[in-house]
C-alpha cells in the first residue's frame, strides 16, 4: 500500500505563501504528475510529502498514517533529487546501499540486496564506479536504484530527468514507465516539462502559484481544461484563446453566435487547440500568414491574431504556407472549450 | 617582420625575464636564512660568526652540534611536547571547525550571520591582546604549567572555522538532504557523508595550524615555565640566554634546524592542498 493523502497543506517562508491550502489524494500505485511553471510550488510540495521540509498547516497521512510530524527517513517514501545527489566519495554500490549500512544491514545481505536492484537496473558492471565515472543516464539509474534499495512505500521524482539530453530523457521515460509496471508502487513526478507529465501520468495536477488549478487524466486536462491557465500551459504551441467581444468587432457574428449556443451567454472567451484550427475553403474567417515553423512532420503556422496574440495552426508537413497571404480557416466545433470572465471552462450545453 | 612589431613581440618576453629575476631574488632573500641556519649547524662555533660569511662551512662539523644540542638542554623533551601540543591542536582545530562551519554553513539557526561575523571578527584581535586575559582564565582553571593550560586556548580557530565554513556551503544540500531521507542521522551525515567531501579542505586546515601551532612562542612562554613541559620554539631560546658562559651557536643553529625540519617536510609534501585550501577559502563565498 502507497496512498498519499494532502489535507489543507500549506507552506510559508517567511512572508511568502509558497502553498495555499492543498487537498490531494494520490491512490495507491497511481502515477501522479505534478506541473506548473517555475516557482509555482511543485517541488516545495515534493519536500514536505518526503519531509524535508516542515509543513506550515494541514496533514499528510501516508497510508492512512498521520505522518506529519515523522521525519523524512520514517515515512517510507523514497526521492529521487533533480541533481541525482549522489554520493560523490562512495562507489554506486556504496550509494546504493547507504540507506541499508545506517540501518544496521550487515554488510553481506546489503550486497544481495543491491545487487538485485542493480540487476533491475541493468547497473551490475557499474557497481564499482564513482559518480563521477557515470554517465549522466547512468547516475539517474544508480540514484533510482539508490531509492529502490529502500522498499518504500512511494517514489518522488523532483524533475530528475531534467539535466539529461532530449534522447536520452525519452529513454529514461519509458524506463520509469516499464519500473513503475515492474514495482507497481506509488509515483509522484515533478516536471516542468508537459511532454513528460502527459506521458508519464496517470493523472496530472497543475500547480500554479501554490494553489491546484485542475486535477485529471492527461486527456481530460487536455480536452476539458478546468481554466484557461491549465488551457495555456498544457499543449504545445499554445491553445488559441479568443475573446468574444473581439470576434464581435472584427464582424464575425456567425462566431459569436455559435460560442454562445455551445457554452451559454456567460461565454467570455473561446479556446481552440492549434490543430482543431484548419485551412479551409469555405472558412469561417480570413487571417494573414504571419510565421511558419517547419517541423517534417508537421508544419506550425502562426496567423493575425484579433488581439495581438497570432492564432497558431497545425498542419502536416506536406502543407505550404506562403508569408504574408490570407488563408481561410476554419475549426470542429466538438475541440471547443469555453470559458466565463473569470476564466473558468463552461460546460457544454 | 617589420621593425616595430618585433620590437613589440620582444617586449613582453623582457618582462617576462625581469619578472623572473625579481621573484628569483626574493626567493634568494628569504631562503638564505634558512640556508644559514642549515649550514651553520654543520660548522665549527668560531666558523659561524666569521666575515666574510662562509656559504660552505670550511671545517665540517659533521653531527657534533647536534649532538651538543642534545647535551645542554632536553631537546627530545621539547620535540615531544611540541609534536604533542601541534597534534592535538590539529585533530581537535579540524573537528571543532568542522562542525561550527558546517552549522553555520548548512542550518537555519537564530542569529546565525551576527553570531559568524562575531565569530570572523575574532581574527581581527592580535594575540598579544588577549594572552593577559587568557593567563587569568587558565590561571582560574588552575591550569598554570600544565598541558592543558599550553593546548586548551588553541583548540578554537576562527580562520579554521570561517575555512570550511566556506567549503561546506559548496557542498550541495541535496547530498545532506538524501542523507537524511536515507535514514542517517545528523552525526552520521557529518561524519560519513560531509567529513569525507572536506578531504582537501582539512588537509589544507591541518598544515596551516600546524605551522602555527609548530612555531609559536608567545603563548607557550606565558603558560609555562616549567622545562619539562617547554616547546621547541620557547626551549630553543636556551642556546642563546645570556646567562650562558657564551651564546652556543652553533648548538642553537642544530636545533633550530631540527625545528623546522618537520615544518617543511609536511609544507613540501603539502604544498599543494596549502595553496589551493588558502585561495579557495579566499575566494569561495
Amino acid at each position: 500500500m502507497g496512498s498519499i493523502e494532502l489535507k489543507s497543506v500549506g507552506k510559508r517562508f517567511a512572508t511568502f505563501e509558497a502553498i495555499r491550502s492543498i487537498e490531494l489524494k494520490v491512490e495507491d500505485r497511481e502515477r501522479v504528475v505534478f506541473v506548473g511553471p517555475s516557482g509555482c510550488g511543485k517541488s516545495t510540495l515534493l519536500r514536505l510529502i518526503c519531509g524535508i521540509d516542515d509543513v506550515t498547516e494541514g496533514r499528510i497521512f501516508i497510508d492512512g498514517v498521520d505522518v506529519t510530524a515523522v521525519g523524512s527517513a520514517k515515512r517510507g517514501v523514497a526521492m529521487v533529487f533533480q541533481n541525482y545527489a549522489l554520493y560523490p566519495h562512495m562507489t554506486a554500490e556504496q550509494n546504493m546501499g547507504f540507506s541499508l549500512r545506517v540501518a544496521g544491514v550487515p554488510k553481506g545481505e546489503r550486497r544481495k540486496i543491491v545487487r538485485g536492484v542493480a540487476a533491475i537496473l541493468q547497473l551490475e558492471h557499474l557497481l564499482h564506479r564513482y559518480p563521477k565515472e557515470l554517465s549522466g543516464g547512468q547516475r539517474q539509474r544508480v540514484a533510482i536504484g539508490r531509492a529502490m534499495v529502500r522498499r518504500p512505500k512511494a517514489f518522488l521524482f523532483d524533475e530528475p530527468l531534467s539535466n539529461l539530453d532530449a534522447a536520452l530523457r525519452v529513454e529514461m521515460r519509458l524506463e520509469i514507465i516499464r519500473l513503475h509496471e515492474q514495482l507497481k508502487t506509488t509515483m509522484i513526478y515533478v516536471t516542468h516539462d508537459q511532454a513528460e507529465a502527459m506521458t508519464l501520468a496517470d493523472r496530472i495536477v497543475v500547480l500554479n502559484s501554490g494553489n491546484i488549478e485542475q486535477v485529471d487524466t492527461p486527456r481530460n486536462i487536455y480536452h476539458h481544461p478546468a481554466n484557461t491557465f491549465v488551457a495555456k500551459f498544457i499543449g504545445s504551441p499554445k491553445i488559441n484563446l479568443i475573446e468574444v467581444d473581439r470576434l464581435a468587432a472584427a464582424g464575425l457574428g456567425q462566431l459569436v453566435t455559435l460560442a454562445g449556443r455551445l457554452f451559454g451567454s456567460k461565454v467570455r472567451s473561446i479556446g481552440i487547440r492549434p490543430e482543431m484550427l484548419q485551412l479551409a475553403k469555405n472558412g469561417a474567417f480570413s487571417r494573414l500568414c504571419m510565421n511558419v515553423e517547419y517541423f517534417g512532420s508537421e508544419t506550425i503556422a502562426y496567423f493575425e491574431g484579433f488581439d495581438g496574440v497570432p492564432l497558431a495552426a497545425k498542419a502536416s508537413g506536406e502543407t505550404h504556407f506562403q508569408l504574408g497571404q490570407s488563408y481561410k480557416l476554419s475549426f470542429d466545433t466538438v475541440g471547443l472549450v469555453g470559458f466565463d470572465t473569470t476564466g473558468d471552462a463552461l460546460p457544454p450545453l | 617582420m617589420s621593425r616595430s612589431s618585433s620590437r613589440e613581440s620582444r617586449s613582453p618576453l623582457v618582462w617576462q625575464w625581469f619578472g623572473t629575476l625579481l621573484v628569483a631574488a626574493f626567493a634568494l632573500a628569504f631562503a638564505f636564512p634558512v640556508y644559514f641556519m642549515v649550514s651553520s649547524a654543520f660548522k665549527a662555533e668560531n666558523e659561524i660568526l666569521a666575515i666574510p660569511i662562509h656559504i660552505l662551512p670550511y671545517q665540517f662539523a659533521g653531527l657534533e652540534e647536534f649532538r651538543r644540542a642534545m647535551e645542554i638542554a632536553p631537546l627530545a623533551n621539547y620535540v615531544w611536547n611540541s609534536a604533542l601540543v601541534s597534534c592535538v591542536n590539529v585533530v581537535c582545530t579540524l573537528l571543532l571547525s568542522a562542525m561550527a562551519g558546517y552549522g553555520f554553513a548548512k542550518f537555519n539557526l537564530p542569529f546565525k550571520n551576527f553570531l559568524f561575523f562575531f565569530v570572523i571578527s575574532t581574527m581581527m584581535i592580535p594575540q598579544q591582546i588577549l594572552v593577559v586575559p587568557l593567563f587569568v582564565e587558565i590561571k582560574y582553571f588552575g591550569w598554570v604549567n600544565t598541558y592543558w593550560g599550553l593546548i586548551v586556548p588553541g583548540l578554537m580557530n576562527a580562520f579554521g572555522v570561517f575555512m570550511m565554513r566556506q567549503f561546506i556551503a559548496e557542498i550541495p544540500n541535496e547530498i545532506i538532504e538524501a542523507g537524511r531521507a536515507d535514514g542517517a542521522s545528523e552525526v552520521q551525515i557529518f561524519v560519513i557523508l560531509v567529513l569525507p567531501l572536506l578531504l582537501p579542505a582539512l588537509a589544507s586546515l591541518a598544515i596551516i595550524i600546524f605551522i602555527w601551532s609548530w612555531g609559536n612562542f608567545l603563548w607557550p612562554l606565558v603558560a609555562v615555565s616549567n622545562e619539562k613541559l617547554a616547546v621547541l620554539a620557547v626551549g630553543i631560546t636556551t642556546y642563546t640566554q645570556p646567562y650562558q658562559r657564551q651564546p652556543m651557536w652553533g648548538a642553537a643553529m642544530a636545533a633550530a634546524t631540527l625545528t623546522t625540519l618537520p615544518v617543511l617536510i609536511v609544507f613540501l609534501a603539502f604544498q599543494r592542498h596549502f595553496v589551493k585550501g588558502i585561495t579557495a577559502a579566499a575566494i569561495k563565498g
